[in-house]
């Protein structure tokens, strides 16, 4: 009996830890946490499905531990033959019946939110925004608004904000944890989802559908403010000017860098719609340096000098000219000052 | 055992094709895989119908499909299956010769249809340039409709290997069920082709 | 064509009877070989895999190489592991339960098998030939179309050549049990494991064809310039989403439900107790199957087919919840007042019990659309099946090659090892996946190749790369196990467990190549258990004994699967250079010229003559 409780000891020790690391789900990312209106809808079902999974583990266990310890042959046994039973037609109906009820009581909820997640009725009236997912990299298009940006999406908190999520190459698929759900990027139509953020902050975005070598390297960042500071990141978007020198005098070489190149090819700054590369507006305000790195001018300048190392399989690799350290370099400076507005992921976290 | 000589009526079981286990067999095993043959059919067929209108700027099945030739393709292959019935009918009589004859029309009746598909095709690409290439809906088209004519290919091919060598041989309690088997298999590709007609060329012409 | 085999034969000779075998018991014997190899080899890339993982951020390998691991990981336990063991159970057991000399189409049988060993390793060329598929297990278009290289070739050429060994082999284990039980095995009375292997042949019949036509799909888009997956030109690549899944989801119960007929054989002679709810059992298992057909789009929740599909799809998926319960239930009733003896078979069956449990709770949890907003393409989902698939499956097959091992190769294997090879393999295995649960919730994708560090994600890797040593360490000891009882092992008799109730413990082991000197005569549900409580200890002959006939054995199933084997080689590599063509119509020729000459040539195989039956001692 005491070696039993010893092997017990360990499970429950195994519990425990496993406990605390439940516990220690990164906050904004994990969905754990929920502050949104969909992962809240998911979580309020994964809650209701593990009570009753677990109330049946546990009576499954029950029945299990004692079958295995009142029945186990003994000394002496070995010559005994049980009676061989055929059946229970009560008992079989019960665990038919049981598991039945079990299903029912979770398939309505389960029928009610799917259609109630899928309600598109005030898209009209909402914040619409276009989703695009490249390799590897996402596109966000301020419907109306003619605001084009990348990596960064800002929305203002406890709104409902429609996104027209699709891709141009693979399937990605669109997931910030502790805001919502997933929904796919396909390249052939356009799914819509809403989302609506109950807290202020900066959220991690992850692609979750498999879309190449650096699909792990796909993280975007939701930054929810509020609606006075929204409305200001809005019209200080609408009035950014690709145009404007910069005053630095190494920028200033980098910007001349940046147009010599033909870096606009792909990389729009400000609302024009190309969309080849990352859009560069408020580039100076990321979060992250391609999704995951620190936003630094060394970083920049790594990438600049060799993109695959960061991201392999990237669509820049081998179709920009060659920079010198000191090319990269002054570009980087450049980039460092494209700060379009006040409204930064800091502001989002006061 | 006298498994090298040919049936003769007198003394043999009612239908030769299942007198023995292995004839059973080959014929229970031949339904169970058109069962599978129908799930790749119905595959083909649902993809067929997702991508018909996706011709991205190509002919459409109304630019393409005529109906003449489709009927005498559809009325050739319907045919053949009748044709086939005599033969195992002839076969359940220990007619040999009379089976093989009507094998023999079944046979070219295959290959009648056989070569105005070809023709088909042959129109398709060189009159409107409309390839396994062009659009979804040319690479579903000729994928559905090709499968089957592979079937075709293949069936006629089993026929006549099997006629040829058993000519001299006479029907036999091993050859029996290598007839019915592909009796049973021309029936099911008649019927595929049923569904293509109606399906691919009729509901192609109307919408 | 004498029975007597010569003990001690030539290496060559030994070749060439495998070569040529149609013995069902023989070629059940060398799909458990090769199944063995590759769950080995996916069982290192799984090794590789975790050691990536094992901190934030690591470079032991490169993306590209990680995603090609990952994909043959998943393709290779699925199709040429897990499916093949299972298989090669079937095999061997199968016609032994319904008291058959062999399977319907013993020529057949030979080149299903080698057609699927020609596909797996035709897949694991590629890793010396230019790199591995590297789109995932599912090889999702366009991803899979617009793969570099040749990997995803090879995937598309292996899986079609090991689907259609695994189609024949369905047909054949369909109509061996329709047309070929003993006298008195009526349907009802067939085991268990009898029964889901006819069911699980219905869903191979019926499930794999569709990824036939989805590889059809992906390799003329790869190989001929089709246009199914290309959206520019009207392509849609949700097809191959909804053609993989209706294989996809199917293959699951292809695997689990022969699975779940082994533990419903072994719990009965282990527990000395007929089977609990036979028929319901049955039953459930059926429905299972039907069920299995129509709920394959809850693998498609978040692809937008919109709140109706889903809602629809994830009420299906739920109610299969409901005959499994029903088999669970009917398990524990099975050792309800039994006699249980707990040795290293019984063990992985008790085992089976809790962990599939969780497998099937967290398998409604994700049924659950809104929930699986979440869970999709996470860890949760690979801890969800890995559970299913691993804690239902491979601890099924395990119990199953532990139980049967003695039938199938005349030794019984060390208790010992078996139970320490089991113990490592149970805590490993929860220890890897348990925590993957979480590591899916807390926000990590599946198919990452690093994750970062500071989310949170660390201690939970790390744990899990610990949990996969103990499981690999585990499967060692069980192979060394399978070596040192092969040198060493003791002769089993006919029925080694002594209360074997099944028409396979009836005869020697392992079995002489005709099975049955005379067909049983089966008078009910565990006939064997009928005669020995009448205390008759053997079957009653439904014949007096008289000639056997037996088919020849043919070298034209090896042929013909070297001609298809030489014609995948030309279609992988005719992109580049249109010479390669003719290895494409010579392979081709080479098939169906075999195809050809077994067709025109009449195969009467022999006789095994009573006399020389009479000498052969039981």
């Amino acid at each position: 009996m005491l070696r039993w409780m010893g092997k017990f000891k360990a499970l429950i020790m195994l519990g425990i830890v496993t406990l605390v690391l439940t516990a220690c789900g990164k906050e904004n990312l994990t969905a754990l946490d929920p502050k949104g209106y969909g992962a809240e809808k998911s979580m309020d079902l994964m809650i209701l499905s593990t009570v009753i999974m677990a109330a049946v583990f546990i009576v499954v266990m029950l029945i299990f531990t004692v079958v295995i310890i009142r029945f186990r042959r003994k000394k002496g046994q070995e010559d005994f033959i049980p009676k061989q039973v055929e059946g229970n037609h009560t008992l079989e109906i019960v665990w038919t019946a049981i598991p039945i009820i079990l299903v029912f009581i979770l398939a309505v909820p389960t029928v009610m939110s799917v259609f109630d997640l899928a309600d598109e009725a005030d898209a009209s009236s909402s914040i619409n925004i276009e989703v695009t997912g490249n390799q590897y990299w996402w596109h966000f298009d301020y419907a109306g608004e003619e605001i084009q940006t990348s990596q960064d999406l800002y929305i203002p908190v406890n709104e409902k904000v429609y996104l027209d999520i699709n891709s141009t190459d693979v399937i990605h698929s669109f997931w910030v944890p502790t805001i919502s759900g997933k929904m796919d990027a396909n390249p052939e139509n356009t799914n819509t989802m809403f989302i609506e953020a109950y807290e202020e902050g900066v959220y991690w975005g992850k692609c979750a559908e498999f879309c190449g070598p650096s699909h792990s390297l796909m993280d975007f960042k939701i930054v929810v403010v509020s609606q006075e500071e929204y409305d200001q990141w809005v019209e200080d978007m609408q009035n950014v000017d690709p145009e404007v020198q910069v005053e630095d005098a190494v920028a200033q070489e980098g910007q001349e860098l940046f147009e010599a190149n033909n870096c606009m090819g792909c990389h729009a700054i400000g609302s024009s719609p190309v969309a080849v590369g990352p859009n560069l507006t408020n580039f100076a305000n990321r979060t992250t340096l391609a999704g995951v790195e620190d936003l630094t001018k060394e970083n920049i300048v790594s990438w600049l000098l060799d993109p695959e190392a960061m991201k392999p399989g990237n669509k820049m690799t081998g179709n920009y000219p060659e920079l010198t350290e000191d090319e990269a370099g002054s570009i980087a400076e450049y980039l460092m000052q494209l700060s379009h507005s006040d409204i930064t992921p800091e502001s989002a976290s006061n | 055992m006298s498994q090298e000589h040919s049936l003769n009526p007198e003394n043999l079981p009612k239908d030769p094709a299942k007198a023995t286990l292995e004839g059973r067999n080959k014929f229970l095993g031949l339904w169970f895989f058109l069962g599978g043959e129908t799930v790749l059919f119905a595959s083909l067929f649902a993809t067929y119908l997702a991508l018909r209108n996706s011709t991205a700027g190509g002919p459409s099945s109304q630019d393409l499909f005529g109906l003449e030739l489709v009927f005498i393709m559809t009325i050739l292959l319907l045919t053949s299956s009748l044709t086939s019935v005599y033969a195992i009918y002839q076969m359940k009589n220990y007619n040999f010769k009379k089976m093989q004859l009507w094998f023999g029309i079944t046979a070219i009746l295959g290959l009648g249809f056989l070569g105005f598909e070809i023709y088909e095709f042959y129109h398709y690409i060189t009159d409107y340039g409309f390839t396994f290439r062009s659009s979804a809906f040319g690479s579903a088209f000729y994928t559905l409709v090709g499968f089957h004519g592979g079937h075709v290919v293949f069936g006629l091919s089993w026929l006549i290997a099997i006629m040829v060598r058993n000519a001299k041989r006479g029907l036999t309690l091993q050859n029996a069920p290598k007839f019915n088997t592909w009796a049973l298999y021309w029936h099911f590709i008649d019927v595929v082709w049923v569904f293509i007609f109606t399906v691919v060329y009729l509901m192609g012409m109307v919408s | 064509m004498s029975i007597a085999s010569t003990q001690k034969r030539g290496f060559g000779a030994i070749l060439w009877d495998y070569l040529t075998t149609v013995d069902h018991k023989k070629i059940g014997n060398m799909y458990i070989a090769a199944g063995a190899f590759f769950f080995i080899l996916g069982g290192l890339e799984a090794l590789i895999i975790r050691i990536q993982l094992v901190k934030p951020e690591n470079d032991f390998i490169s993306a590209g190489l990680y995603n090609e691991m990952i994909t043959m990981h998943g393709t290779t336990m699925i199709f040429f592991a897990a499916t093949p063991l299972l298989i090669g159970l079937m095999n061997a057991i199968m016609p032994l339960q319904i008291g058959a000399r062999d399977v319907a189409f013993p020529f057949l049988n030979s080149l299903g098998f080698w057609l699927f060993l020609a596909g797996g390793l035709l897949m694991n060329c590629s890793w010396f030939l230019g790199g591995a598929p590297d789109a995932g297990w599912t090889a999702y278009a366009p991803l899979s179309v617009v793969s570099p290289g040749h990997g995803t070739d090879f995937y598309v050429m292996g899986l079609q050549l090991s689907g259609a060994g695994t189609l024949m082999g369905g047909i054949n284990f369909l109509v061996t049990i329709v047309t070929m039980r003993a006298p008195g095995m009526t349907y009802m009375r067939m085991p268990l494991f009898t029964w889901t292997t006819f069911i699980a042949s219905v869903l191979i019949l019926f499930a794999f064809p569709a990824l036939t036509v989805g590889l059809f799909l992906l390799m003329f888009d790869r190989m001929f310039g089709s246009a199914f997956f290309d959206i520019a030109l009207g392509g849609n690549s949700i097809i191959w989403q909804h053609l993989f899944w209706i294989f996809g989801h199917p293959e699951v119960y292809i695997l689990i439900l022969p699975a779940f007929g082994m533990f419903s054989e072994i719990l009965p002679v282990f527990s000395k107790k007929r089977l609990f709810g036979y028929t319901s059992m049955v039953f459930a298992t059926i429905l299972i199957a039907f069920l299995g057909f129509m709920v394959w789009a809850h693998h498609m929740f978040t692809v937008g087919l919109g709140p109706t599909a889903n809602a629809i799809f994830s009420v299906a998926t739920m109610a299969i919840a409901v005959p499994t319960g029903i088999k669970i239930f009917n398990w524990l009733a099975t050792m309800w007042g039994g006699s249980i003896k707990i040795n290293s078979a019984m063990l992985w069956t008790l085992a089976f019990i809790p962990s599939f449990t969780i497998g099937g709770m967290t398998g409604v949890m994700v049924a659950i659309s809104t929930a699986d907003y979440q869970y999709h393409d996470t860890y949760f989902v690979i801890a969800h099946f890995h559970y299913v698939i691993v804690g239902g499956v491979v601890f099924g097959i395990l119990a199953g090659l532990t139980y049967w091992w003695p039938k199938l190769f005349g030794k019984v294997l060390n208790e010992t090892l078996g139970k320490i090879a089991f113990w490592l393999f149970f805590i490993g295995f929860h220890l890897t996946f348990f925590i993957q649960h979480f590591l899916g919730l807390m926000g990590m994708p599946r198919r990452y190749w690093v994750f970062l560090e500071g989310q949170g994600l660390d201690t939970g890797n790390l744990i899990s790369t610990i949990g996969a040593f103990l499981m690999a360490i585990g499967s060692v000891v069980f192979v060394y196990n399978v070596i040192i009882t092969s040198i060493k092992g003791e002769k089993a008799p006919a029925d080694p467990w002594g209360d074997g109730r099944t028409l396979e413990w009836s005869i020697p082991s392992p079995p002489p190549e005709y099975n049955f000197k005379q067909l049983p005569l089966v008078r009910g549900l565990d006939p064997l258990w009928i005669e020995k409580m009448e205390g008759n200890n053997k079957m009653t002959p439904a014949e007096p004994l008289d000639d056997i006939h037996m088919p020849n054995g043919s070298i034209l199933p090896f042929i013909m699967t070297i001609g298809f084997t030489i014609a995948s080689f030309g279609f992988i590599y005719q992109v580049d250079h249109s010479a390669w063509l003719i290895a494409v119509f010579g392979g081709m020729a080479i098939a169906l010229g075999t195809m050809l000459a077994r067709s025109l040539k009449d195969d009467d195989g022999y006789h095994i003559h009573k006399e020389d039956l009479e000498k052969e001692v039981d």
